[in-house]
């Protein structure tokens, strides 16, 4: 049966559970899943730009043992002829046995997929999903802590637009005992959707403060995204909070030991890089475990879709 | 006032004063070319005030749409000025072609001929959300 992922609840806890499983499996044994897709096509429609992502879609499929078919540039494509994304999703199902797909308008994924005859991965849909970053993170904090239940996870920066931290929350709030602390400035708290949606439906116990130096020594699990300029109404704003929200070796001296701290990347000046060489400065670790769930979900959807067996 | 009975068509009663106005308009009933009486803050016992609709013609009224706007109406068959058909539609789980997307980000934006669908996902609060880009519909 076809399926498709647009959104990080696409896929059940358990199947989050299982992909982690194939994930770690992997890493273990690269040799044992480096064939499984050859003859096998991927490709990767990205109507805007974004070399990682895609380079991480493309290696995962390479390592696979597949092929991939690239679409890098929408301007030399048909989409500048006018043509539609369902027309371009059914069109690349004649070519390719699964789909990656970026694309700056929000919805695009979800109209590629039910076009497609192929399964459609969401590799971005403007600033609404981004599932496989999701599941990196997940990855990440499920190899570095052993698990998410007990845990205290600081989310900070920009709350209000990063799509990876809704979705991020979205993703937790199915395991039980986890503690969210919320670190923003008021200009950048969480949406009332988010919080109330998810927060407080799945009844999940939240602290929100603009105050990273009290966050810290509390947490697990610190989460950074960046806060920036443009989503401030005025530069003084700007300048009087934008260093509150960095973090330096002075500050994370402050952290536990074992604290992680996480990042989608790209990074601006939110992490300082006197912190790469700290052990707990995980998220170059993050990028490659994008790579490994990217793998375990392509071998999903592609024996979903009876395209491989293993 | 005095509107006549009809003989056959559809009266829709008992609307929350103040929204038939709006049934009225996604509806469409004003593109029908058939008559059509609205008559806005009517007395009722339950209510207090109501709305109704009486269209004089043999339609089919959109449930989905009366249920959207106010799942508390009743959509009432008249077959030779009896009631035959005592309808109430329900707070439908999805809006076709009722609402638009208001979301500029949104691919219903650039893809015209994408149908505009809404899916209900609060029915305490009576939340639909763009099944494209989540959007809330603004009601």
């Amino acid at each position: 049966m076809k399926r498709s992922v647009i959104d990080i609840t696409d896929l059940t806890k358990e199947e989050i559970d299982r992909l982690t499983d194939t994930a770690n499996d992997i890493i273990n044994d690269p040799e044992k899943y480096a064939h499984i897709c050859a003859g096998k096509k991927l490709a990767t429609l990205f109507f805007e730009p974004s070399t990682r992502t895609r380079m991480s879609f493309e290696a995962a499929m390479y390592e696979l043992g597949g092929a991939v078919l690239s679409m890098t540039d929408a301007a030399s494509s048909s989409a500048s002829k006018g043509e539609s994304v369902s027309d371009t999703a059914k069109v690349i199902s004649c070519y390719a046995d699964i789909i990656a797909m970026r694309h700056p308008k929000e919805g695009a994924a979800y109209v590629a997929s039910n076009a497609a005859s192929v399964p459609v991965i969401n590799a971005g849909d403007g600033g609404h999903c981004h599932p496989t970053q999701t599941l990196a993170d997940l990855l990440t904090i499920k190899r570095e802590k052993g698990g998410f239940s007990g845990l205290t996870v600081g989310l900070c920066g920009d709350l209000k637009f990063g799509r990876t931290v809704h979705s991020l929350i979205q993703a937790l709030s199915r395991y039980d005992d986890i503690r969210l602390v919320l670190i923003s400035p008021e200009e950048l708290r969480l949406p009332d959707y988010v919080y109330n949606d998810v927060i407080l439906k799945n009844r999940m116990k939240c602290t929100q403060t603009t105050d990273l130096l009290w966050a810290l020594p509390k947490l697990d699990v610190l989460y950074m995204t960046r806060v920036q300029r443009e989503r401030f109404f005025n530069e003084e704003d700007y300048l009087r909070l934008k260093d509150s929200y960095i973090l330096t070796p002075e500050k994370l001296f402050l952290a536990k030991r074992d604290m992680i701290v996480m990042h989608p990347l790209p990074r601006v000046n939110e992490i300082s890089v006197a912190i790469d060489d700290d052990p707990r400065a995980c998220y170059f670790e993050q990028v490659k475990n994008g790579k490994y769930m990217r793998m375990a979900l392509i071998l999903k959807l592609l024996r979903e879709n009876g395209a491989i067996t293993y | 006032m005095n509107i006549d009975s009809i003989k056959n068509g559809v009266v829709i009663d008992h609307i929350t004063a103040g929204r038939g106005m709006k049934l009225y308009r996604l509806l469409d009933l004003d593109g029908l070319g058939v008559p059509v009486a609205i008559i806005t803050n009517a007395p009722s016992r339950k209510k207090g005030k109501k709305d109704i609709i009486k269209i004089d013609a043999d339609i089919t009224v959109d449930l989905d749409v009366t249920g959207y706007v106010d799942p508390g109406a009743t959509v009432n068959i008249i077959k030779d000025g009896a009631v035959v058909e005592k309808k109430n539609p329900e707070l439908p789980l999805t809006l076709k072609n009722v609402l638009k997307c208001k979301n500029p980000r949104c691919i219903t934006t650039t893809e015209q001929e994408l149908p505009h669908v809404f899916r209900l996902t609060d029915k305490e609060h009576k939340t639909y959300r763009c099944v494209y880009c989540d959007t809330k519909a603004s009601v």
